[in-house]
């Protein structure tokens, strides 16, 4: 019965191509990163060389045209998922937000950006060779993205950023920022995408220190008097801000399905536990309660799987609404945040104590339930769209 | 020289096997399957061969349920040529198993025929023997290196001790150990491709191979729970808990 087994062979969504994605990913994490990630979450980073051998087998670039590197033939947005669910086995979140920062970063370039700046940069990062992060959220403030005050002033062929960005993900080891500036009057119209190299003089990074996510470097980004070409920038001056809206919601839906799979290591782990451990005289499982908890934990985690893999269907026919990813990312959340806490409750005092995938698990909901758009963010994102007629 | 490659569907090796409740054997229904590792590596091997220009072709074949196709577009995936499977519901012991390849080998006469030494379910250990006693070919068992030259195959066999190496007339049968190569991986485009490479489904039957069992299982049962270890002091209180055991006198 424990979880994380065969559930997608009784899936309508998923054929033969996906069971062997699967396979073949799985067996990348289980020789490439499960024996290192507890080290690696000690240290705070992933080493380089691990992106470099994720491309080497095909993950980076999964999704991504050919004439840039990646591998789009044959794809279609349930191979996305079946990668999320198999780099989330070693139960570490940081994993997965760290070796695929291109995720958020890249498709702006790919969606908006000059010829030119597409080939100078998807292909090297599509071959693990640079690194690129998105940066949107600054210390002032990330929910409120239309508000947003790093500058960039035009002077000559050149920019020069000033201001800073909070919170971002694989930000000390960046190559490039995919990030939003003000080049405009207030508010969303007045929002640009610019590449910035992030070797450039006037370029300040401080590693951040986290409750989960370890083994993702997070920085906090100071820019003053960053001299940025104008070719870097991505798309129309002030036009910005769709592209930051449209690029959420694939990171919306990646990010439901990374939290049923994060559950889905939980309960696996919580349901093992339950097996074996015995008290007053007959395992946990013999206890109703527990296994009421077990049931009520699976029946969130399948609910939440099946509007997943719903909305990936409506994205892959075109009939996707923004409203429901917002409102997908609140519930796969708020399962996560159930079931690691009825996971941890299983397995009693061992929960707390380093080493359990439960505890790790545990550390990483409120990443989820805030990044990448907070809870009541997006629930008020929905209700407008859907109630009050407005934007 | 075409290379047959047999690669069998077994439980993922990620995965902690269950014994069913009733003892009869490991619990597989809704478990995560995958290639053999071993088989892996034999699949590895001969696309290194064909990369070689040694190889011409790679014909994968698997005796398993239906499900075991899902195996063989792996293996077309990494690379082999075409696939056969040999459809059935049946557990098959390593005689039927190595009765069918030799079936298929009179047929397809490969050059080498390429196992994994074990497959980590039932860990037998005899398919890749049984086939050589059956063909008459030499063996070359537990390979970490395999090098064809001209009409002969050198072997590198991890043996106790050390490494041996047999230098073999082809045809020749070859099974495969951990540190033979590092398999690689399947990516995207070529899982859509392997979905047009020919796979012929066949039965038991059509070999003339009988397959009921020879072999009654009689109990399957969890390995006992180790039990806790004993700290010691130092070298002398070793020795002496050696000593109290029996194993050192
Ligand atoms: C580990 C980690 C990695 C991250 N990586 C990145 C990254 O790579 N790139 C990037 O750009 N950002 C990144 N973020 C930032 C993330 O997207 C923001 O934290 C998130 O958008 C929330 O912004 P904030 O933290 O500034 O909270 P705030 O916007 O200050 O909000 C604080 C709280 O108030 C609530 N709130 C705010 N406004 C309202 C309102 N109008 N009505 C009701 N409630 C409201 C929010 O829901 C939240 O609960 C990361 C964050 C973390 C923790
Ligand atoms: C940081 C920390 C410090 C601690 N310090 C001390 C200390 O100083 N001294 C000390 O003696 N102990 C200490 N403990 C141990 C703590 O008291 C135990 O963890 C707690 O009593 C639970 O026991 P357990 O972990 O063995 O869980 P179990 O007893 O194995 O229980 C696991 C889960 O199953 C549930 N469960 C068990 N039996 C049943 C049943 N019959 N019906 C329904 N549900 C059931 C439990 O509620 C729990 O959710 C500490 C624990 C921690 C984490």
């Amino acid at each position: 019965m424990t979880a994380f087994d065969d559930w997608r062979a009784r899936s309508p969504y998923y054929d033969e191509t996906h069971e062997a994605l699967a396979q073949s990913v799985r067996r990348f994490v289980s020789r490439e990163i499960a024996p290192h990630i507890d080290r690696w979450e000690a240290e705070g980073e992933l080493p380089l060389e691990l992106h470099k051998k994720a491309a080497e087998a095909g993950i980076l670039g999964l999704r991504y045209p050919e004439q840039y590197g990646g591998h789009s033939e044959g794809f279609d947005n349930f191979h996305g998922l079946v990668l999320t669910e198999e780099l989330a086995a070693v139960g570490a979140g940081g994993l997965g937000a760290s070796l695929m920062t291109h995720g958020i970063g890249l498709p702006p370039i790919l969606a908006l950006g000059s010829e030119e700046l597409k080939e100078r940069v998807a292909p090297p990062v599509l071959a693990g060779d640079k690194i690129i992060a998105l940066g949107i959220t600054e210390a002032g403030g990330g929910s409120d993205v239309a508000n947003l005050k790093t500058t960039a002033v035009k002077d000559g062929d050149d920019y020069i950023v000033n201001g800073g960005k909070m919170f971002i993900t694989s930000g000390m080891r960046a190559d490039w920022l995919t990030c939003a500036v003000r080049t405009g009057e207030p508010g969303a119209a007045g929002i640009s995408l610019l590449l910035i190299d992030m070797s450039s003089p006037g370029v300040e990074r401080t590693r951040l220190d986290k409750m989960g996510w370890r083994c993702s470097d997070t920085a906090a980004i100071h820019f003053s008097d960053v001299r940025v070409p104008a070719s870097n920038l991505i798309g129309p001056e002030n036009g910005g801000f769709i592209g930051i809206m449209r690029n959420f919601n694939s990171e919306r839906l990646g990010m439901a399905m990374g939290c049923c799979a994060y559950a889905r290591v939980a309960m696996a782990e919580a349901a093992k536990w339950a097996q074996s451990r015995e008290t007053f005289g007959r395992p946990l499982v013999g206890h109703q309660s527990i296994r009421i908890k077990l049931a009520d934990m699976e029946r969130q985690i399948e609910a939440t799987q099946a509007w997943v893999d719903l909305c990936a269907w409506q994205v892959k026919h075109g009939k996707d609404r923004p409203a429901d990813f917002a409102m997908l990312k609140v519930q796969a959340t708020r399962m996560l945040e159930a079931v690691a806490r009825e996971a941890a409750q299983v397995l009693g005092g061992a929960s707390y104590i380093t080493g359990s995938k439960v505890e790790r698990i545990y550390r990483e909901v409120r990443v989820n339930a805030i990044g990448g758009g907070s809870e009541e963010i997006m629930l008020d994102l929905a209700g407008r769209q859907l109630f009050s007629g407005k934007r | 020289m075409k290379i047959l490659v047999p690669v069998k569907r077994v439980l993922d090796y990620n995965v902690k096997p269950r014994v069913k409740a009733d003892g009869t054997g490991v619990d597989l229904a809704n478990v995560k399957m995958s290639m053999n590792p071993f088989d892996e590596i034999g699949v590895e091997e001969a696309i290194r061969l064909k990369e070689k220009g040694v190889a011409t072709e790679i014909v994968a074949v698997s005796v398993g349920p239906a499900k075991a196709q899902e195996t063989l577009r792996t293996a077309l995936a990494m690379g082999a040529d075409r696939a056969i499977l040999v459809q059935t519901d049946d557990e098959v012991e390593p005689l039927a198993l190595a009765k069918i390849f030799k079936a298929i080998a009179d047929a397809e006469a490969p050059g080498l025929v390429i196992l994994g030494k074990q497959a980590i379910d039932g860990d037998n250990n005899q398919t890749g023997q049984m086939l050589a006693a059956l063909t008459g070919w030499a063996q070359g068992t537990f390979a970490s290196a395999v090098n064809v030259e001209g009409d002969h195959v050198s072997v590198t066999r991890e043996v106790d001790g050390g490494l041996e190496t047999v230098k073999l007339k082809l045809p020749a049968i070859v099974t495969t150990d951990l540190r033979l190569n590092e398999p690689r991986y399947a990516s995207l485009p070529n899982i859509m491709k392997a979905k047009s490479k020919p796979l012929d489904t066949k039965t038991p039957a059509d070999y003339g191979v009988d397959t009921a069992p020879r072999v009654k299982t009689v109990k399957v049962s969890e390995p006992p729970v180790r039990s806790a270890g004993v700290k010691v002091a130092d070298v002398d209180d070793l020795v002496a808990k050696l000593k109290a055991i029996g194993v050192h006198s």
